[in-house]
């Protein structure tokens, strides 16, 4: 290896990390889920509350919401990817399922209602 | 060399990356972030970038892609790895040949772009920017493993006598 080799890979880890904080910086605790498919809004749910919600017409996924966390616990797509990702309490956090075109995100209130301003 | 021994070597080596791909498909990866592994194949792209040149790499890489997402993948897959390997390849080409970067900078450079390349796509079909919070995740499992490839691609290079221009 030579010197700029280190020099890279440092920099690369470095905006990684940059990236990581800024990003769990910009996020806080969410309080909503919101679950578009296709990139239409599909339903807003309440992180507080649990419950489980039937994604999709033909109800292609299955998101619980359990103790603030939303997780997927069922999938009809091959790989099922969506099952293994991690649950998500955070604002900005999601979980996508790409084969079903599902993204499940934590938003916060005060977010969704700039959100509205901005519309 | 000739152009028919070119050819063969292409072929080999494109076979060689299409088994890489099938072993990978063996391997079940779960975390958090999906998109992470190993890209095996890359050892063949890397290893063709510097003993054949840049043309030569896209075409075994693209190759690669088209027939292993047609058989161990869908239409999906085929259209993430397509913008993986051409953003890996374009980066990779841009320090290759300047002699203060060796293959395992090359290789990390290659691995990481793949990553950006996939979540670009990724962003653009779901329509959402959260799909950025992976990349940081995968720009650290791209420099491990680009070190490895880039291992074994120096290992590689002292065993095999391939040097077709």
């Amino acid at each position: 290896m030579k010197k700029n080799d280190f020099v890279l890979i440092g920099i690369v880890l470095l905006c990684a990390v940059t990236f990581y904080i800024g990003y769990n910086f910009y996020m806080g605790d969410g309080e909503t889920v919101v679950v578009t498919v296709d990139g239409i809004e599909y339903g807003v749910y309440d992180l507080s509350e649990n419950q489980t919600v039937v994604i999709g017409e033909e109800g292609s996924n299955i998101l619980e919401i359990k103790d603030g966390l939303a997780y997927m616990v069922e999938a009809n797509c091959p790989d099922g990817l969506c099952l293994h990702q991690a649950s998500i309490s955070k604002n900005r956090e999601s979980i996508i399922c790409l084969p079903n075109r599902v993204v499940v995100e934590v938003r916060s209130v005060e977010e969704s209602e700039y959100d509205v301003i901005a519309q | 060399m000739e152009k028919k021994n070119k050819v063969a070597y292409l072929g080999v080596l494109t076979a060689l990356a299409l088994i890489f791909s099938y072993v990978e498909s063996l391997i079940p990866v779960y975390f958090a972030v999906p998109g992470i592994k190993l890209g095996l194949a890359n050892v063949v792209v890397v290893l063709v970038l510097y003993q054949m040149g840049v043309k030569e790499a896209y075409l075994v890489s693209t190759v690669r892609v088209i027939l292993a997402g047609f058989m161990f993948g869908n239409l999906m897959s085929i259209l993430f790895s397509l913008a993986g390997c051409s953003l890996s390849i374009f980066a990779m080409y841009f320090i290759y040949k300047k002699p203060s970067f060796s293959v395992i900078g090359v290789s990390v450079i290659g691995a990481v772009f793949h990553n950006l390349g996939q979540v670009i796509v990724a962003m653009i079909i779901v329509e959402s920017f959260s799909v950025m919070y992976y990349f940081a995740v995968l720009m650290v499992s791209g420099v491990v493993t680009g070190i490895i490839i880039g291992i074994v691609v120096v290992e590689m290079r002292k065993r095999l006598k391939i040097n077709v221009r």
